[in-house]
């Protein structure tokens, strides 16, 4: 158990800045998830911590040692693949037992931490096949399996759940979580699926195009996104997008853009009165949409034009347009409702972004 | 296989692969039964009334008899095995290191050193075999076995590397950052992890070498002279042929005896082999 400091790291390949000035501490114990879209550098930042890429510049620490010019095999890591990576030639239990035979264990040690991690994840009676006899659930458990007979100090995964269908992944998420509370080892997590993130992590990276963007617990990441990026990263179905226009008329500030116009509620008017008559960017979970009824006050509310009717059982997502724009909205299940229907949508005053324009950063 | 109609299935696919396998066995069929009809069938002219080129109805081993008592075709098979397996396993151990170098360590002029060692191998033999001849005069090396084993790797090697280069490209690369991960050396990894999975290729590219070493032709001529250092392919032409006559008999019965390790070996290592060149590595 350790915890992972990443000071100041750089990564450049040849004229690519993959990854730019990240700092991040994760804590002992905790489970730490990186997510972004592709390319964004998350993996390249897993990568250099397992000491499979070399650092540009900066420092990375495993518990208090720094470790940039250590080879893999001696930062005491475990990291499982995407695609596994179980080696073809070997059974599963040779799989699971290959680290522990190059450093030396004793046979009966060997024997006992590998059914002891069997045991954990359900595979004793694999333990004599090949990866090939294996389905995608059960090569990952065995990939699973070969990361914890080495109680490393950390734990990297590299999208471990991405190759297998919805189902199981939802299934081995839940695993995963459990294996992290029973085992408390130090986790690093990289994925592009937000509902990952969110579910699994203790605290979450957001990272786009080299740079952390945000890092906090998933629900700050929901309630306080730091820039639009976040805020459209995470959450699903994303959050909606409008340019308005701030403006102030008899001492209140209201947002409009053509079809929409909404009283800005209190707690963001400090942070909007400097923006009087410019463009910010509002964004509106769609969740935090509904229809309007007698007590939502006028202020909040919209007319819009129902476009797509999607019918997820538990709850209606309307694709409507709002003036010359488009919003998603999550609605009760029971609504019922026609295509082209004109309706008058409420926004949740205490739960609006407002984001600035150039900068895209919260206001 | 061909869609559709059963006509469409004859014309496209079945005659056409009839007629191809028809061109490409003759020569065996026709080797084979040479080696087995007696000299008298063999030198009747083509107007005599029982002429019958394709079949004969009074086999014989005289021919083999023959290749066996009154040439030295034992020890040329025992010249070609020794030749040919010791080529290939030098070619195999040098193309599986230099494949693995060139495909996974990145250093400078990885690329243009493996297009490099491609080229040389498109250097045509018959070219070669003059400065060869000349290095192996000065060695002393001339007609003895040392003369083959040493040269044949000389277009061995690139193609053995070549072959391994693409295998190993194939295999992801995550089975070796695992094993690093996992604690073991790059030169563990690569023991342990990179050659066995590497091992239908490795077959593949050993039988090829094997077949190409046990065929050569130009080299054996030119630097064995001897009739005991001779290998099949050298012994059974320059032993059989003499001045303008030919022993079609055993001439025919050295070839047929000398395709059969060959074949031998194709058809233990078929499995292997076809997935070695198709290059399929399940993770």
């Amino acid at each position: 158990m350790a915890q992972v400091v990443l000071k100041e790291i750089n990564k450049f390949y040849e004229s690519v800045h993959a990854v730019k000035d990240v700092n991040l501490t994760i804590r002992d114990k905790e489970f730490m998830v990186f997510v972004g879209p592709s390319g964004c550098g998350k993996t390249t930042t897993l990568r250099m911590v397992a000491g499979l890429e070399a650092i540009s510049s900066g420092n990375i620490l495993i518990g208090e040692q720094i470790v940039n010019d250590l080879p893999p095999m001696d930062r005491d890591i475990a990291m499982v693949f995407q695609n596994y990576a179980l080696y073809p030639h070997m059974s599963v239990f040779d799989n699971m037992a290959f680290g522990l035979k190059m450093r030396k264990f004793a046979k009966a040690e060997i024997k006992q931490r590998v059914q002891k991690a069997a045991d954990i994840l359900g595979i004793e009676q694999l333990l004599g096949r090949k990866p090939r006899q294996l389905s995608g659930g059960q090569r990952q458990r065995v990939a699973l399996g070969r990361a914890i007979v080495r109680h490393p100090q950390v734990f990297l995964f590299d999208e471990p759940l991405s190759n297998l269908d919805a189902k199981l992944r939802v299934q081995m998420r839940v695993e995963l979580k459990k294996l992290h509370e029973r085992l408390g080892t130090t986790a690093i997590y990289v994925t592009h699926d937000q509902v990952e993130a969110m579910t699994l992590g203790d605290r979450v990276v957001v990272m786009k195009d080299g740079w952390v963007q945000q890092v906090g617990q998933p629900l700050e990441l929901y309630n306080a996104p730091a820039n639009k990026f976040v805020a459209g990263f995470i959450g699903s179905p994303a959050m909606n997008f409008a340019v308005v226009e701030v403006k102030e008329s008899a001492g209140e500030l209201w947002v409009e853009s053509s079809g929409l116009r909404i009283k800005v509620p209190d707690r963001n008017a400090a942070g909007l009165g400097p923006h009087a008559g410019r463009q910010v960017t509002v964004g509106i979970r769609p969740e935090d949409l509904r229809i309007a009824g007698s007590e939502d006050p006028a202020v909040n509310c919209f007319d819009a034009v129902v476009e797509v009717v999607e019918q997820l059982g538990s709850e209606i997502l309307l694709d409507v347009s709002v003036g010359p724009g488009t919003m998603v909205a999550a609605v009760e299940p029971t609504l019922k409702t026609r295509l082209h229907e004109k309706l008058r949508l409420a926004a949740d005053p205490d739960r609006m972004h407002f984001f600035d324009i150039e900068s895209e950063i919260a206001i | 296989m061909i869609e559709g109609a059963i006509w469409r299935r004859w014309v496209f696919f079945r005659i056409p692969l009839f007629l191809f396998i028809l061109v490409l066995l003759f020569p065996f069929y026709w080797m084979a039964i040479t080696s087995f009809r007696p000299d008298g069938e063999l030198y009747r002219p083509w107007n005599a009334i029982n002429y019958n080129p394709f079949w004969t109805w009074k086999p014989t081993l005289v021919h083999v008899q023959y290749l066996f008592r009154e040439t030295m075709f034992t020890t040329w098979l025992w010249n070609t095995m020794l030749i040919a397996l010791a080529s290939t396993a030098i070619s195999l151990v040098c193309g599986v290191f230099a494949g693995y170098a060139l495909s996974r360590l990145n250093f400078r002029f990885a690329g243009l050193l493996g297009t490099g060692i491609f080229i040389t191998y498109l250097v045509p033999q018959t070219l070669l075999f003059i400065p060869l001849s000349e290095i192996i005069r000065n060695y002393r090396l001339g007609d003895t076995p040392w003369s083959l084993i040493l040269t044949y790797p000389t277009f061995l090697i690139p193609f053995c590397t070549w072959l391994m280069m693409g295998y190993f490209k194939a295999i992801p690369r995550e089975l070796e950052e695992c094993a690093r991960i996992d604690g073991a050396s790059r030169w563990q990894a690569m023991l342990y992890i990179i050659v066995p999975v590497a091992v239908p290729g490795i077959l593949s590219a050993g039988i090829f070498a094997f077949t190409l070493s046990w065929n050569e032709f130009i080299y054996a001529l030119v630097f064995l002279s001897s009739p005991e250092q001779k290998t099949v392919p050298v012994g059974v032409v320059s032993e059989l042929i003499r001045g303008d006559v030919f022993f079609w008999g055993p001439l025919m019965a050295g070839a047929l005896l000398g395709s059969i390790p060959v074949a031998l070996v194709y058809s233990f290592f078929v499995e292997h082999y076809v997935s070695g060149l198709t290059g399929s590595v399940k993770g």
